[in-house]
């Protein structure tokens, strides 16, 4: 589960809407953050992975036109394999010591693992619901509209988790407020 | 989205001007300058001057408060962009208090973008959010919770816990949700608050909104990760819970591209995943709902793949069964073969999941998986790595180990050379075909990521070399010595080397350089020389170097030859002798020391290929007591416990010299007392009845070398209590976790080993035929070079026959395969989750704790643990008098249990703080004591000074130099 952070940059690096889960980066950490990810998503082309490592991040990013959309999970790529220190070469001891680690191994990615495509659908699922809200949603909107981007994605992620996946229920707030004001 | 892409970045404001109203001409400006900032600078500008503004504008009294919003929102904008907008803070806790809901929202959505959790201003918000909890406006308690959820610190919790729980039955839906979700991050910041509260969870499973029941999912996974058994009784209900979701009984607005809720079936089944896993009553339980979803999953659209993938997760997780087996494995290899990369990557992915269950199945899919590794896209390339990593086996390992250090030199992220070194580094432990390889791939490793790598990696390079293979063949020990020293003697002509690498080199040349006679020692010196100047290396590998030299030359006086002092040897020496670093400094006079001995004192302060020896101390240093008694009669002076001397003068030992000094009005000739020691020196027993005499009186020409004498006699228990304490300890600490691991959990696997062995024999026989094979194969994918099948049968073995045969036998075939390799991995599965059960795995197969030597299968793993340990225990002659008698189990229990007198000399972990312990000298019978080292820096210039003043220094070159250490 464990979003970290949720953003939006154009092309050309500028930040359009970012919010952090469960941490708080300082505005230089945050900056350096966001430039070195933008940066390596741009250097990927269309056909490879919409996923990318990085430090203790998996980010599963979306193009759409000039903007990027990034959700930050984390990574459970960095497997807790413990190196024990200790060089066992007989080949009698081989088997053991893979079935021991196999053990090991089961309960460590049972407890975190990501699937990187339902992130990615939720990112479009994010944008399907803009789309919905706005009309024909442009960088435009959101930029004009940051608090009422802001708002949707506080409907649909709580603690870094996906609470709510129905457009209808994520916007009905939303516009109640419209047209209350 | 289509419109998203069309519009791009063209800022037609002029026509879309009306579509914003209600903001201000002021920020529609600032966000079309942002938008049209063509550079960061550009952006800073803008930013920081519309901070200037703002900061102005914002503290002027009577701000209207639509106009405050359009503030705040700007201060978003500030923030956002990187700038720092504090001076705002407060303005927005303000709004917070507005009654208009838009504002109010606005208000927490900046507090909580702006701030910290345990930011002062917190404090002023609970006040707030306290209120509003109790409005019968839900929206305006849902902007509350969800500010709740960010703001509220582990010390506010309970300021707010009883409302949000009293909104757990709200009658609206989204607070309900909104307060599960308050709650679990009550849960996430301080579990112990709201333990008692957590059975509110099971009840909202239960709620009948599903959006509620949705969200409640999410702090159930966390309750479930922490302790799974206390949920057991839920899998049924899940289980339905999906089963209904994937009948589509939950409302239309759920659905996601004619998936019926598919983020909340996907956060079903991973918790069923953590329920079943090795649970067959539970898993049981869930079997009907899987099949039916992988029956159901449409592989078209991006969602289900995701759902998809996440069965096969649970299916890998769960206790095995042969049907979703079958189907996983073929959803699995429909995402090998598609076209999109994210498919592939969350293949390859399924498929390290898949092959703990059977091993066999990647074989069907080599090819895939090559391409997989040799795809330009570097995501795929590691996640491909690492199920290599987790297919190694022996026959393979030298294919997959190979590329890994390719992919290794070819990236430049320290983070990932990092990660991909160490896990080279544990295959070539685990599963080295032979000792050439294995050192041959440790240089590798070395030379491409040597500071990178842990530097234990390097201590056990050095052990295994030292100690061998650990079978009894000299001869294989020896041959692997001598093919280091070449390979590390062609290496050093490489013009840049890690410093980790460096001291590996210097030590093993030092120990072996010259074992096999091969090469003289000028040669090796005259490298070992060459070393420290064409690299620039700092004081560790210079000390290392040094140690080297002095070794062989120990070596070579022993032998009864002469050593030559080459000119480039005497200036490196020269160069030491002046280094600002003790340490250094004290090597090189030990050197210099050493060469002045006869070839029987070098043969015992060095003696040849002793590293892996134990150093016997002899705690009582009853060897001395003749010794002792003469220099007694002689009129020494007894030596005094600690503790009285202490008791005389009644100062602490750091100021006495001062005291002692100002109260006797005299210039002090001996050295300043020495640094109170760590560890409570052992008292020997002939001393303590003595009589007690004022030391500082002693005339000053005889006192000199009387103190000498008594800091003798306490420096050598103290040298060795500290030793042993620190370094028994860690000796202790790695036999623990290292060694006994791998032997003991061979006895509780020994059944499945007899079982994969015979499953290995049958690999080997059919591999023989596997070139025939890759050629069948070839016929039916003609377009795949013969690269890449030799690669694949060289990576997987005797599985090219295999999938022949699939291929060829059609339908009945891959069934009862399948069906056999269910059958053996029942076994193995059933093996880690029985071991699961009875013992959390990897720890209790380690704890050494609970000795159990007597129960009968566990007398092998003992005979291996003994002959791993052997080396510890098997002493040299000379020093052995702890004689192992009796029970050579219970021995070894006793060998872990309590620390033995004996220090291992090849402590060579310890050497993590740059110091270096390995140096043989030995405490026991010369009075010559050239001291070692520990980890410690007091204690290393403490010994160091008592090392001098027994005896070893020449005193006759720089008799000062050590009372600049003690000063």
């Amino acid at each position: 589960m464990g979003i970290r952070f949720v953003l939006l940059v154009n092309k050309q690096g500028q930040t359009r809407l970012a919010q952090y889960y469960a941490e708080h980066l300082t505005l230089d950490e945050r900056r350096a953050l966001e430039g070195e990810i933008v940066r390596k998503c741009l250097a990927r082309t269309e056909q490879q992975c919409s996923f990318v490592e990085h430090r203790n991040y998996k980010i599963v990013y979306r193009r759409y036109a000039s903007l990027f959309f990034l959700v930050g999970v984390d990574n459970d790529e960095q497997m807790e394999y413990t190196y024990c220190g200790s060089f066992t070469h007989g080949r009698s001891k081989q088997f053991s010591s893979v079935i021991a680690y196999v053990a090991m191994g089961a309960v460590v990615d049972v407890i975190a693992y990501v699937n990187e495509l339902a992130i990615l659908e939720f990112i479009h699922l994010f944008v399907e619901t803009m789309d919905r809200h706005f009309g024909n949603v442009c960088e435009l909107d959101i930029m004009f509209h940051l608090e009422k981007a802001h708002f949707m994605l506080e409907e649909m992620v709580m603690n870094g988790c996906i609470v709510e996946t129905s457009k209808s229920n994520i916007l009905a707030p939303i516009q109640l407020m419209e047209k209350a004001s | 989205m289509e419109q998203l892409k069309t519009i791009g970045r063209e800022l037609a404001m002029g026509s879309q001007g009306g579509a914003w109203a209600g903001q201000s001409k002021e920020f529609l400006d600032l966000v079309k300058s942002i938008g049209e900032a063509r550079s960061k600078a550009e952006e800073d500008r803008i930013i920081l001057r519309e901070i200037e503004s703002l900061r102005r504008r914002i503290a002027e009294p009577d701000v209207p408060r639509r106009r405050m919003k359009d503030y705040i929102i700007r201060l978003v904008y500030a923030e956002m962009l990187g700038h720092d907008a504090s001076f705002g803070y407060i303005h927005a806790v303000k709004m917070t208090h507005d009654d208009s809901l838009p504002l109010k929202r606005t208000g927490y959505l900046a507090v909580t973008l702006f701030l910290n959790d345990d930011h002062d201003l917190i404090i002023l918000i609970i006040n707030t959010i306290q209120k509003d909890l109790r409005s019968d406006n839900y929206l305006v308690v849902c902007a509350a919770l969800t500010a709740a959820c960010k703001l509220i610190n582990e010390e506010t919790i309970p300021a707010v816990l009883p409302q949000v729980v009293d909104l757990l039955a709200h009658p609206k839906e989204t607070v309900r949700k909104k307060a599960v979700m308050t709650l679990h991050r009550f849960y996430q910041r301080s579990p112990a608050s709201v333990s008692h509260l957590i059975s509110n969870f099971r009840k909202r499973l239960c709620d009948s909104d599903p959006g509620v029941m949705g969200a409640t999912l999410c702090p159930l996974f966390d309750l479930i990760t922490e302790d799974v058994n206390s949920y057991k009784d839920l899998v049924a209900s899940f289980a339905s819970i999906l089963k209904q979701v994937a009948e589509r009984k939950l409302p239309k607005t759920y659905d996601y591209h004619q998936m019926p809720a598919p983020f909340i079936q996907i956060k079903l089944l991973k918790i069923l995943a953590l329920l079943g896993s090795g649970d067959k009553q539970a898993s049981g339980q869930v079997y009907n709902v899987l099949s039916d979803l992988f029956r159901k999953c449409e592989t078209s659209s991006n969602i289900g793949n995701a759902v998809l993938y996440e069965c096969i997760c649970c299916v890998s997780s769960i206790y095995p069964n042969v049907k979703l087996m079958d189907a996983a494995i073929e959803a699995t290899s429909k995402f090998l073969k598609s076209d999109s990369h994210n498919l592939k990557y969350m293949g390859i992915d399924a498929l390290g999941r898949l092959i703990k269950i059977n091993p066999d199945i990647a074989e069907e899919h080599q090819l895939a998986v090559i391409d997989c590794l040799e795809d330009p896209d570097d995501t795929l390339k590691r996640k491909t790595f690492e199920l290599l990593y987790k297919m190694t086996k022996s026959s393979n390992v030298e294919v997959i180990v190979e590329r890994m250090i390719d992919y290794l030199i070819s990236i430049d992220d320290n983070h990932y050379k990092a990660d991909i070194a160490s896990r080279c580094v544990e295959l070539a432990e685990q599963f080295a075909p032979s000792n050439q390889w294995f050192i041959q791939t440790m240089n590798k490793v070395f030379e491409h990521a040597g500071d990178l790598v842990n530097s234990r990696v390097a201590h056990n390079l050095m052990r295994l070399i030292a100690e061998g293979f650990g079978e009894d063949d000299e001869g294989a020990d020896s041959q692997l010595r001598s093919s280091a020293v070449d390979s590390y003697l062609r290496i050093l002509g490489e013009p840049k080397l890690p410093s980790l690498f460096l001291q590996v080199i210097c030590w093993v040349l030092g120990e072996y350089g010259t074992a096999d006679g091969k090469y003289t020692a000028a040669y090796i010196i005259g490298k070992l020389c060459d070393v420290t100047e064409a690299h620039l290396c700092n004081d560790t590998v210079k000390a290392y170097a040094i140690s080297a030299i002095m070794k062989i030359c120990a070596f070579e006086i022993a032998a009864g030859r002469k050593v030559e002092m080459l000119p480039e040897c005497q200036s490196f020496l020269d160069e030491l002798s002046a280094s600002h670093s003790t340490d250094l400094q004290q090597r090189a006079y030990e050197l210099q020391a050493l060469l002045c001995l006869d070839s029987q004192a070098a043969g015992n302060v060095m003696p040849l290929d002793a590293s892996c020896e134990d150093v016997e101390i002899d705690k009582d240093l009853s060897f001395l007591i003749n010794f002792v008694q003469q220099s007694i009669e002689k009129g020494a002076n007894p030596y005094l416990p600690e503790s009285e001397r202490l008791g005389m003068s009644g100062v602490s030992n750091f100021s006495s010299p001062y005291q002692q000094e100002a109260s006797s009005h005299s210039l002090r000739f001996e050295a300043y007392e020495l640094p109170k020691p760590s560890s409570i020196p052992v008292i020997p027993q002939p001393f303590i009845s003595t009589s007690t005499t004022d030391l500082v009186l002693v005339p000053d020409t005889t006192y000199y070398r009387e103190n000498n004498q008594a800091s003798k006699l306490i420096v050598g228990p103290e040298a060795s209590s500290a030793d042993a304490g620190i370094k028994l300890r860690l000796d202790g600490v790695q036999k623990k976790w290292g060694k006994p691991t791998y032997s003991s959990s061979s006895s509780i696997t020994t059944s499945v080993e007899k079982t994969t062995n015979g499953v290995v024999a049958h690999q080997d026989g059919i591999r023989s035929h596997s070139r025939d094979t890759t050629y069948d194969s070839r016929r039916q994918q003609p377009e795949v070079s013969v690269e890449k099948q030799r690669l694949a049968a060289s990576l997987f073995g005797a599985s090219a026959s295999k999938t022949e045969k699939k291929a060829t036998m059609a339908q009945k075939a891959p069934k009862g395969n399948s069906t056999n390799a269910e059958k053996s991995s029942v076994v193995r599965s059933v093996s880690p989750g029985t071991s699961k059960d009875k013992t959390a795995p990897p720890p209790d197969l380690l704890d050494f704790g609970e000795p159990v030597p007597t129960s009968a299968p566990t007398i092998d793993p003992f005979k291996e643990l003994e002959g791993l340990i052997e080396p510890a225990s098997a002493l040299g002659p000379l020093y052995n008098t702890v004689k192992t008698g009796g029970d050579k189990a219970q021995d070894l229990m006793a060998l872990h249990m309590d620390t033995p007198p004996s220090v291992s000399r090849t402590s060579l972990s310890l050497a993590s703080e740059g110091t270096y312990s390995t140096d043989k000298s030995s405490y026991t019978e010369k009075p010559m004591i050239a001291v070692k080292k520990g980890p410690n820096l007091q204690d290393a210039l403490h010994k160091d000074a008592t090392a001098r003043q027994v005896g070893v220094t020449p005193t006759g070159n720089n008799p000062n130099l050590f009372r600049d250490l003690l000063g």
